[in-house]
């Protein structure tokens, strides 16, 4: 019972650092980015392929993982995506579905089509039993690793200048444009550490999804879509809290009603556009 | 001189519309060259079925995103319910295909008047994902309950000849693209009899403006929940006509891709004059089949590289090119179609 919840709250964990650069995209800066899982992979490939070519310690890959999707991302943001801030959400979907049908084939092109594996290090493989309750090490790791990053980011929105600057920019970006706030810049290095924090967190989940491929962005789309849903577009907390019910949902589902499966989590996601389909991204709408 | 009154207003109102809702000749060879190909190319027969029934499926889309405005990811959800209606009757030994054609569209407008009330909150952003959690969630349905639908390996069955006489099965596949033809026209016929009517002109006013359209006294709700169900029903037809023709209904008819895809079709073709969906249906098909020739597993790269540049370069502008062609060829039937 307790090991079911843990894992879930891992889950959860993992949805979270996932899904938390498309909470600020998607929830604060309304662009719908259905290319988000792109980046995920771009990061879960980095870190496979320095651990199985270069045979680099899986900690050290992780700052890479972050990297390289972050640099990505704000190369397409600079080029790209910024010039579809204001345009309909129809435009931006069609958009980043594009982009999405080229990130596959391009990684099936490159690495082949066949999951590539994370090893996990000794230290971080088995399970270990605490008062009865047995969980692995590795959830372990990401609740610890993911609950930092949570708190650490929430920190940096509500308490740094440069969160202060975001949260303006995103609330009016033109009255911030006003009082001498970069808005381009803000939106840029929040697009790049989005896309950072969705391929650290394509590292980390790389292992407990049985490894990364081609079809990875669009495997993962929808769940990423129900955590903003649910999470609404609070920030970081909101994402949090949807990410962790999720995560619990979907995994005590599996167990206790594995007959239904993914259609509890599907099942709380309209239900909550319905009970609250203002309140979820009422952001920028109705201006 | 007055103003003129209510009557005369009405009246050229009506007058306008009848104008417009005039058959003209481009259209008309449109459908023949249609008819002309399923004859001409009978070993091409699969292929143009499938056109044909993607065609229907795009109009369907057409007639809530071009005539309406409202966007949906989850269009693939009646598909899959027509599909699946139109094998569960037939495998239960009801194998007439009109009957799995009605029955199938007739349950998906059901589903399509059931979820219309989910979309007239929120905004396009909500919109997008209700009709995406409600396509997700019937798919899992039919995945769950596979004493009804099969699950994952499919609904195979049997489907009698078309009228007693045609089998439209893959012994009869010029059957099965006239079969589909025939649907498609006259479906098409009732969306453009409503796009030129009243009640579409209430969609136009909503599509643009729908705060304003309130305003004016036209009930949006109501036109939203009627319209929703209308292309709920063409979807269902459009995915009973898939399964009887190909005897197979399978959970990748609910899919996301399915959705993505005939999304996709609609915008290469243009939104909002009807015709968009079959070009656009017929120009992806084809398209696929091509590249898909020359590069087997990397055709989605070219889609998406085609998508990207489409939004970029500005959707309207180039949806608008046919249009245009249409007015070099015939200046007179376009500006007739502009007044």
């Amino acid at each position: 019972m307790l090991t079911i919840l843990l894992d879930g709250v891992a889950y959860g964990m993992l949805l979270f650092v996932l899904a938390s650069g498309l909470s600020v995209t998607l929830g604060l800066m309304n662009f719908i980015n259905l290319a988000h899982g792109a980046f995920a992979m771009v990061g879960g490939y980095v870190t496979a392929l320095l651990m199985n070519r270069a045979g680099a310690p899986f900690l050290l890959t992780l700052p890479a993982a972050f990297v390289v999707p972050a640099v990505l991302g704000v190369a397409l943001e600079r080029t790209l995506y910024r010039r579809l801030y204001g345009a309909s959400p129809l435009d931006q979907v069609l958009f980043t579905i594009g982009l999405v049908l080229m990130a596959m084939p391009i990684a099936a092109y490159l690495l082949g089509d066949e999951p590539q594996q994370v090893h996990l290090p000794a230290w971080l493989d088995g399970r270990i039993e605490f008062h009865g309750v047995g969980i692995g090490v590795y959830r372990l790791f990401i609740i610890a690793i993911c609950g930092a990053i949570a708190a650490a980011l929430q920190t940096f929105l509500i308490n740094t200048r440069f969160g202060a600057q975001l949260r303006a920019a995103v609330d009016d970006a033109r009255v911030a444009q006003g009082l001498g706030i970069d808005v381009d810049r803000i939106f840029a290095i929040a697009f790049a550490f989005g896309s950072g924090l969705a391929g650290l967190g394509g590292a980390l989940a790389a292992d407990v999804v049985g490894g990364i491929d081609p079809s990875f962005p669009v495997k993962f789309l929808v769940t990423f879509l129900i955590v903003v849903t649910i999470g609404g577009s609070n920030g970081i907390i909101g994402a949090l809290f949807g990410s962790l019910l999720l995560g619990v949902l979907d995994v005590a589902g599996k167990y206790y009603a594995p007959s239904i499966g993914a259609f509890i989590i599907y099942a709380v996601m309209v239900v909550t556009l319905i009970v609250r389909p203002q309140g979820l991204f009422a952001r920028g709408e109705g201006r | 001189m007055s103003a003129p009154g209510p009557t005369e207003t009405l009246r050229r109102l009506a007058a306008h519309l009848q104008r417009r809702a005039r058959w003209r000749w481009p259209e008309i060879l449109f459908w023949l060259a249609i008819l002309a190909a399923i004859f001409a190319l009978p070993l091409r027969a699969g292929i143009i079925n499938e056109v044909l029934i993607a065609g229907l499926f795009a109009l369907s889309l057409d007639l809530i995103l071009g005539l309406a405005g409202i966007v949906s990811l989850g269009h693939a959800a009646f598909l899959g319910l027509g599909a699946y209606a139109a094998a569960i009757l037939a495998s239960k030994g009801l194998a007439h295909p009109m009957l799995g054609l009605v029955f199938g569209a007739a349950v998906a407008a059901f589903a399509g008047l059931v979820t219309a009330p989910l979309l007239l909150r929120g905004g396009d952003l909500t919109r997008l994902m209700v009709t995406l959690g409600v396509s997700l969630m019937l798919g899992e349905l039919a995945n769950r309950n596979s004493w009804l639908t099969g699950g994952a390996d499919g609904l195979n069955f049997s489907i009698a000849p078309l009228l007693g006489l045609f089998p439209i099965d893959f012994t009869g596949q010029r059957n099965a693209a006239l079969y589909s033809f025939a649907v498609l026209f006259v479906l098409f016929a009732v969306a453009r009899r409503l796009a030129h009517s009243p009640f579409g002109l209430a969609l136009a006013a909503i599509r643009e403006n729908r705060l304003r359209a309130g305003a004016l006294g036209v009930d949006t709700g109501l036109r939203i929940v009627a319209i929703y169900t209308v292309a709920a029903a063409y979807a269902g037809a459009a995915g009973a006509l898939l399964a009887q023709t190909t005897q197979i209904a399978s959970l990748d008819l609910f899919d996301f891709h399915r959705s993505a895809d005939v999304m996709l079709m609609l915008i290469i073709g243009g939104t909002g004059y009807l015709y968009g969906g079959l070009i656009g249906a017929a120009a992806f098909i084809v398209l696929r089949d091509v590249i898909s020739a020359a590069t087997p597993e990397y055709w989605e790269f070219w889609i998406g590289l085609a998508l990207v540049i489409l939004v970029l370069a500005g959707r309207e502008r180039i949806a608008a090119a046919p249009r245009k062609l249409v007015a070099l060829v015939a200046p007179r039937a376009a500006r007739r179609g502009a007044a």
